[in-house]
């Protein structure tokens, strides 16, 4: 199976095309967030390098979010729009979750991957690996750093986070609960090449258009009329015209 | 015969997600328009990013019914067109990406169009263009006068200073308890009042062919608020002509002079508020009394607002004229004509 993975959830871009389980050409930018410009050409360079056209293509797996709203927009938009258009399969991972894969199997730790979802709040979630397979035990969600590490607090096992420490969020809390180790910078790099191994495992999406991201919050403009509206949100709001 | 000429064209630059399909720049053989406009009225306006999101959610039913409507495949196209400026930036992001996705999947040519071009070549849709040719492009988010010496040149030389005509159609409409978008409506009303409050008429007697609304806006909501005060209550059609009577003569009587000044063959009348019945009937009769040699065309109503087809139609010409974007086009949401000095 010929497989092609996206991840652009925050500030690392990073694509891999991938057969059978084997990593044949990956690449990550680290530099500035502008994925809209760098993406498509590293996807079309990948192709020209292992000498794939758009067309060999099995199946697109994409980090699906959380992230930054634009980046993981991006990222869907292209992997939506390019199984639809090439009729192929699509399959959508949790941006967490790639970057929980870079823990070694271990049972006995839980894994929270987090990412800075700014104001001291982030997108955190927990997984745990068991039997081989990276399970979540926790849902991802968008909680204020000091609530996660207090509840992190209360497990009883040690807990290893793994996600890029800014300033901003370090300053949510004066130590980490002894029970929970900051995993190294290097583990919050998200590996597309992990991404498009789970990818394979995963059954792709019975229908592509109503694929969006998980962006875990609604809109502020959103929840603050449905406060004003309590009961009256429609589920569709838009309409041919 | 000649090869026909299918671009699959993409347009998601603020509230619309349109994909259509464009036969050889002239003949729409699908434009499809999914509108966000039901979500924006809860909230008085256009969001930015809960635009975006219903963007994504539509994006493929738009292109694939677009495909389906048209009855081609995408073999048979011959290059893909999409809007990268102005507008909303992650509007203009989904659309730009989805493009760039279309045409590196099928190794079409990708052709990038200003927005503003395509309201202006939604009025090819009524008849061929003659250059030299001026253009009154007003909408939502932009007021200017364009000249264009021939294909594919544009110069501003006129714009707003300020608030656009459609946004101050918006802002009044606010002040008269009429949701977002507001122009329909208080151009209905205008029709069934009079101008009894002569409102400012900005700049209409200064030499440069700039555009200002925010002062008549201001004015109208003084008025407003003043009466409200006495506890007056001033009829709403009146205001609305009152209103609508001011902005159309800065309009029309810009348009005439920048005419005067710039000989042309034709005026083109595009952008959203082109569909306002009072700005249509003033510029038809003026054109009539000062300017009878230059030919009009006016964008068709269903074209005026946001749509794929008039970004098909400028795609093509842009096409002919060789523009083509690398996989690294990115959305330009302050994209501009250059100004003439």
């Amino acid at each position: 199976m010929k497989v092609l993975a996206i991840d652009t959830s925050n500030h690392p871009m990073s694509v891999a095309l991938v057969e059978d389980d084997q990593l044949l050409a990956t690449t990550t930018l680290n530099m500035v967030r502008n994925h809209s410009i760098y993406l498509m050409p590293t996807i079309n360079k990948l192709f020209e390098l292992v000498k794939w056209a758009p067309a060999d293509l099995d199946r697109v797996v994409v980090a699906q979010g959380p992230g930054s709203y634009t980046g993981i927009r991006i990222a869907a938009t292209t992997a939506k729009v390019l199984a639809d258009t090439l009729g192929v399969g699509l399959v959508g991972v949790s941006s967490l979750e790639v970057v929980a894969r870079n823990v070694l199997p271990n049972s006995e730790q839980v894994i929270v991957p987090f990412f800075d979802a700014r104001r001291g709040n982030v997108f955190a979630g927990a997984y745990q690996w068991k039997d081989g397979q990276l399970v979540n035990v926790i849902k991802d969600q968008h909680l204020a750093m000091a609530t996660l590490l207090e509840q992190l607090k209360k497990v009883e096992r040690p807990v290893t986070l793994v996600g890029h420490m800014t300033t901003k969020i370090a300053e949510q809390f004066d130590q980490l609960p002894a029970n929970v180790t900051l995993a190294p910078r290097a583990y919050s790099i998200p590996s597309t090449y992990q991404l498009a191994i789970a990818g394979e495992q995963l059954p792709v999406v019975a229908e592509i258009d109503p694929f969006v991201p998980h962006y875990l919050r609604i809109t502020e403009a959103e929840a603050n009329w449905q406060k004003l509206h309590p009961g009256e949100a429609k589920k569709n709001y838009v309409r041919e015209v | 015969m000649a090869e026909r000429n299918l671009i699959l064209a993409f347009e998601t630059s603020c509230d619309e997600t349109s994909v259509a399909v464009i036969e050889n720049g002239t003949k729409i053989l699908s434009n499809v328009v999914a509108t966000q406009i039901d979500s924006h009225q809860r909230f008085g306006g256009v969001v930015p990013e809960v635009a975006s999101r219903h963007h994504i959610e539509w994006i493929t039913r738009c292109i694939d019914q677009a495909l389906a409507e048209a009855g081609v495949s995408y073999d048979d196209l011959t290059a893909v067109a999409v809007t990268y400026g102005p507008g909303l930036v992650g509007s203009l992001l989904v659309g730009v990406t989805a493009a760039k996705v279309v045409a590196w999947a099928h190794n079409l040519p990708l052709v990038p169009v200003n927005h503003m071009a395509g309201h202006l070549y939604a009025a090819r849709y009524v008849g061929e263009f003659k250059y030299p040719q001026m253009a009154l492009l007003v909408s939502g988010g932009h007021t200017e006068l364009v000249y264009m010496p021939r294909e594919h040149e544009y110069e501003i030389i006129g714009e707003t200073r300020d608030d656009a005509a459609g946004e101050a159609y918006d802002k009044i409409g606010r002040v008269l308890g009429v949701n977002y978008p507001a122009g329909k409506t208080i151009d209905e009303w205008a029709a069934k009042g009079k101008d009894s409050f002569h409102f400012p008429r900005a700049m209409e007697k200064e030499e440069n062919f700039d555009f200002s609304f925010s002062g008549l806006k201001s004015a109208f909501i003084n008025t407003v608020h003043n009466a409200d005060q006495r506890g007056q209550k001033l009829d709403k059609y009146d205001l609305a002509a009152s209103f609508q009577q001011s902005v159309v003569d800065v309009l029309a009587e810009k348009t005439m002079r920048a005419l005067d000044e710039y000989p042309v063959k034709q005026l083109i009348l595009a952008g959203g508020v082109a569909a306002n019945h009072g700005l249509r009937s003033r510029l038809d009769h003026d054109m009539q009394k000062y300017h009878p040699e230059v030919s009009m065309l006016q964008a068709p109503l269903k074209l005026c607002g946001d749509n794929a087809a008039m970004i098909g139609a400028a795609g093509y010409i842009n096409y002919r004229n060789g523009d083509r974007a690398a996989l690294d086009l990115n959305a330009d949401p302050g994209l501009m004509f250059a100004r003439m000095k």
